[in-house]
């Protein structure tokens, strides 16, 4: 089961808001399809990100696929323990975040799946 | 319906009945058991009666091989050796014979695939690896990869890694160097314009660097021979906002001050002198070196050091993830082939000579070139280069510099004549005294080599290169290359690697849409002969006879085979090919007006570099689906070609398709192509297929590339070298391919694609001798047995595997798929396991999941007995029971002879064994494993911790103790 209390994006991406800010990650499913993660290319802190674009790349050793924004804003951190420690994505999916947003158009969130939902896209 | 005769093989001196494995007598039975009634009727099923030849292929009478060679010494001797000063990134080389036997002649270094399967390829992963940690410690750079194509592909991959990594997406200019070899030029330009590049041909030393700059390319030592020091220049650069990229001379760089420690941020090259022959262009082995933090958009294969499941030190290829085959048309190149033979002879010459010897090399070699610039300039010739490596450039009146031309070459020398009234001339470690003596006596023509030898100062009296330019920092010190400096040694290393490989002088290798077909000895000896190894590319015309009438005669052959009477000879591998051919196409449409036509059209199941090379020639990629049964949809083709019609370049198709399927709609389809405007480009990748019974002009292509090291029998030297000629319809060629300083191609040629103007020629031998021995019965033949093995296994295999796809009348082309996703949903059992397992029965793997993820693609190839074939279906046979005794429960899940496979000797022989299986089951699961073991020399190997702890150079000496 998907954690209630995260967001889901149709591409797999959970997105967690607390005080204001979004930390964005991978979702079990998507680790579980790309395999062992080995590296997560990031943006920027202060880079700006928009709903649905990519932000990034993550690699596993033997896929890559594109990170999509779960909502628009500005990078205010980065995980930089994902840059020795990739392998936290396939170990803890929904605590590994990847970058913190500082939303611009919160109610961008509203189009984003619930636990249950994204729950029944992935079944 | 044509008859193509029955293969004679009953002739015992015929080539063909070497070149092919199953007997006559063993047909009836392989028909029998795949429920044909005759070979003929088979092939009828196979390949559609609409795209039959009509008539039998036409080449010269096959010949055997006494007949072929004798003929081929002939031909040789039309090839003039002159001693070669014309460098331009070539020269003259010793190769040490104890690499030259056991290398570059030996079928245990030139027959192995890429090291996909590592476990059963350490062997030439450490050689890579020697090969990338040599390159790194003499350009002074954090990381090398295992080698690109040439030099001039190689500075183009360093331009596009540049632009990648640049901070500013919008600066899209790249300054060069004017004195950059012109090869390297025209390559460079030639790939620059399809990304939207632009390129100036500026001195960067004086060029105004704005915002809009991201590069800068210099050469040192440069085209005229000058070394530079390149700190300030560097410095300059960065401090505009752009990066550097050098090309060097890795002989130079034993002395010299390597750019890597003068801030560059690539450093390209090629390592052609470290022992490998010119051959007239090639191949050889160009070098890449950068950053550590560039490696991730880096071009190449790269090997890199993992463990095994029992924690010893293990090599495989890295960063797999920025290949084509993965990344599709975002990948940092559409080429990932290496030179892997030719870099590996390298890196042997390395570990032969050591950093002394290297530096031995190097300096005598300067200290000739400054010894004949002194007697020449006492002559009164004035010599331009301030300070130089092997090349001194020489001013003259045009009359004197054509008496020191006639004189040369009637001693049988080539001097290079860059422009009216200069001669340069690059020494190189062949060149002993008495050849120099020659060279001034060239410039004094009455003079005996006696004379002219008193001339010239003592042997070692040059003195070094100016401080500031010569190297102070030490190389090569990891003890590789300070412990193998006899030949006993030196044997014995590369033995020790070469045991640990499985090529094809251990077992097939049913590799899948890579047709690993027999190398015959007769077709590579020739390549090693003099007349064809020591000639420069850019040697006279009159010098090449030999070569260029074989030229003539191969493109013949192949304009016959493909019936596309345009040839050009000039791509160095199948994905250079594919640029080259969608280059000419686009020209084509260029020529008519219609430069808008940019949109390629490639169906899903295409191989990963069809969409990377169209990326790279500056196509957009429409995908087209495919159907249930693995076929182009052809409403969806027409759906696409229509909704583009005003802007369609080309369809990218492969046929028999990667699937491995001859699909009845060809014709149709490439109809609908060309009623839209659009032109077709075959990829023939499975032409083993196709030659013989049908062609690329009968299914309606218009370009189609020939990879001769699949389907002609130039062998796949671990990794490299490869040949991807294409071949076009009339109205296509006068865009063939041209190049700067040798006359080639088509009137309106299009720019070179490889640095030499027919690639790698002088593995074009062993594709000419393949043909000449064969013959157009011959070489139908094996198109006609290559496909009946296809089925034979297909026959005894799918009552244990399900096979994915197959042609309408349930029979496959040359290969097939084997669907084992059935097996992982109820056992765990992946394609993986079983890719490891077939080792421990003496197999290398079939393709690992491709073209279809969960997958094994089975290409037998025509030169396969039937007792081989037969050994393969009987080891996947028994595998099938291993699967299936997990899920009886019969076998533990997750400790099982397939999840721990391979099984090392090591592993198989030590005092404790706690498996629930028996060391006879894992090692000797079949009977016939007991008079030939083949023993994995690692366990399975780490991929992720490789990944995630990247180290791509020999590690240190501390962690070979362990």
């Amino acid at each position: 089961m998907y954690p209630s209390d995260l967001k889901y994006t149709k591409e797999h991406e959970w997105i967690r808001v607390q005080d204001g800010e979004a930390a964005v990650g991978i979702t079990d499913f998507a680790q579980k399809q790309l395999g062992d993660v080995v590296f997560v290319e990031l943006p920027d802190v202060g880079a700006t990100v928009t709903q649905g674009q990519t932000f990034g790349n993550i690699e596993s050793v033997k896929a890559v696929s594109e990170l999509f924004a779960p909502v628009s804003g500005e990078v205010v951190a980065v995980n930089g323990d994902l840059a020795t420690h990739p392998e936290q994505v396939n170990n803890t999916p929904h605590e590994a975040w990847m970058i913190r947003i500082r939303p611009s158009a919160p109610a961008e969130l509203d189009s984003l799946l619930d636990a249950d939902a994204y729950g029944e896209l992935t079944k | 319906m044509t008859t193509a005769p029955t293969p004679a093989i009953d002739v015992p001196e015929s080539f063909e009945s070497r070149h092919l494995g199953p007997r006559p007598a063993d047909l009836p039975g392989m028909l029998e058991a795949v429920g044909a009634v005759s070979l003929d009727a088979l092939i009828d099923e196979i390949v559609p009666a609409d795209i039959r030849l009509a008539r039998p292929l036409a080449l010269p009478p096959a010949e055997t091989e006494a007949a072929y060679l004798r003929r081929l010494r002939g031909i040789a001797a039309r090839n003039r050796v002159h001693r070669s000063c014309i460098g331009t990134g070539y020269y003259d080389t010793l190769t040490p014979a104890v690499i030259q036997r056991n290398v570059f002649e030996n079928p245990g270094w030139y027959t192995p695939y890429t090291p996909y399967q590592a476990e059963i390829a350490q062997g030439r992963l450490e050689a890579l690896l020697n090969f990338q940690t040599m390159v790194s410690d003499l350009c002074g750079t954090e990381v090398a990869n295992a080698s690109l194509l040439d030099e001039a592909t190689a500075a183009a991959e360093a331009m596009a890694l540049l632009a990648r990594v640049h901070r500013n997406r919008a600066a899209r200019t790249f300054i060069v160097s004017p004195r950059v070899f012109p090869q390297v030029r025209a390559v460079i330009e030639a790939r620059a314009v399809p990304l939207g590049l632009t390129v100036r041909f500026e001195d960067p030393a004086l060029a105004e660097i704005g915002s809009d700059v991201f590069g800068v390319y210099v050469q040192s030592p440069d085209d005229h021979g000058e070394v530079r020091d390149l700190r300030g220049l560097v410095a300059r650069v960065h401090e505009a906002g752009a990066l550097v990229a050098v090309g060097t001379d890795l002989l130079a760089l034993a002395i010299v001050t390597p750019p890597g420690e003068a801030g560059a941020d690539v450093v390209v090259g090629s390592a052609q002198r470290f022992g490998v022959p010119m051959g007239y262009g090639g191949p050889h082995a160009a070098f890449f070196a950068t950053r550590e933090q560039f490696v991730r958009q880096s071009p190449g294969r790269l090997i890199g050091v993992s463990v095994d499941a029992r924690g010893r030190r293990a090599y495989r290829m890295a960063l797999q993830t920025r290949e084509q085959h993965i990344r599709r048309e975002k990948a940092t190149s559409n080429i990932c082939t290496a030179q892997a033979l030719l870099a590996n002879m390298a890196g042997f010459y390395g570990v032969y000579h050591g950093p002394h010897g290297l530096r031995a090399i190097a300096t005598r070699v300067h200290d000739q070139a400054v010894r004949l610039a002194q007697r020449l300039e006492d002559l009164g010739w004035q010599q331009t280069n301030a300070a130089y490596f092997d090349t001194i450039r020489l001013e003259g009146a045009d009359a004197d510099v054509a008496d020191v031309r006639a004189a040369a070459e009637a001693r049988g020398i080539n001097f290079r004549y860059p422009e009216p009234g200069i001669i340069q001339i690059s020494l190189d470690e062949t060149i002993t005294e008495a050849d120099l003596a020659d060279i001034a006596g060239a410039f004094e023509d009455r003079a005996s080599r006696e004379q002219a030898a008193a001339g010239l100062a003592p042997a070692g009296s040059a003195g070094p290169l100016p401080a500031g330019l010569a190297r102070t920092s030490a190389f090569m010190t990891h003890p590789v290359f300070n412990a193998h400096h006899s030949e006993t040694e030196m044997m014995r290393y590369i033995r020790s690697l070469e045991r640990k490989d499985i090529g094809l002088d251990t077992a097939m290798i049913p590799l899948g849409s890579c047709t690993m077909k027999l190398n015959a000895a007769a077709e590579m000896m020739p390549v090693s002969w003099a007349e064809f190894s020591r000639i420069h590319p850019f040697a006279p015309a009159e010098q090449v006879a030999g070569y260029r009438h074989i030229f003539t005669e191969l493109e013949g052959a192949l304009a016959a085979i493909t019936g596309l009477p345009g040839v050009s000879l000039q791509p160095n591998s199948g994905a250079q090919g594919e640029f080259a051919g969608l280059l000419v196409i686009q020209a084509y449409h260029r020529s008519r007006g219609e430069d808008h036509r940019r949109v390629a059209l490639i169906p899903q199941s295409a191989h990963g570099t069809n969409p990377a090379s169209a990326s790279m020639a500056g196509l957009d990629v429409v995908i087209v689906a495919c159907d249930a049964r693995g076929n182009i949809d052809v409403d969806d083709l027409r759906a696409k070609a229509t909704q583009h019609a005003g802007s369609l370049s080309c369809l990218m198709v492969t046929y028999p398709s990667t699937h491995g399927v001859f699909e009845t709609r060809i014709r149709e389809i490439c109809a609908v192509v060309h009623e839209h405007g659009g032109q077709v480009y075959m990829d023939g990748a499975n032409m083993n297929a196709q030659v013989g019974l049908t062609s690329p002009a009968a299914i309606g292509a218009d370009v189609c590339h020939l990879n001769l090291h699949k389907t002609f029998a130039i062998p796949h030297g671990g990794g490299g070298p490869g040949m991807g000629p294409i071949a076009v319809a009339a109205h296509l060629r006068p865009f063939l391919p041209g190049h700067p300083l040798v006359e080639t191609g088509g009137d309106r040629a299009i720019a070179p694609v490889a640095a030499a103007p027919w690639g790698s020629a002088s593995i074009l031998l062993i594709s000419y001798g393949y043909l000449a021995m064969l013959g157009g019965e011959g070489s139908t033949a094996a198109t006609r047995l290559a496909m009946l093995g296809a089925n034979y296994i297909k026959a005894r295999l799918e009552p244990h595997y399900p096979v994915l796809y197959a042609g309408a009348s349930g029979r496959v082309a040359h290969e097939l798929i084997f669907d084992l996703r059935p097996f992982k949903a109820r056992t765990g059992i992946d394609e993986q396991d079983v890719a490891k397992r077939l080792m421990d029965y003496g197999f290398h793997a079939p393709t690992v999941s491709f073209p279809v993820p969960g997958t094994l693609m089975v290409e037998p190839t025509e030169s396969e007995p039937l007792e081989e074939l037969d050994r393969f279906c009987e080891a996947m046979i028994a595998i099938r029971a291993e699967i299936e005794a997990v899920a009886t429960g019969a076998a533990d899940p997750k400790d099982n002879v397939l999840k721990n496979a391979p099984h090392t000797a090591e592993d198989v022989s030590a005092d404790e064994w706690t498996h629930p299986y028996s060391r006879q089951q894992a090692a000797y699961p079949v009977a016939s494993l007991r008079h030939a073991k083949f023993w994995p020399p690692v366990s399975r190997i780490d991929n992720p911790f490789g990944d995630r702890n990247l180290m791509c150079a020999c590690p240190p000496i501390e962690d070979y103790a362990g």
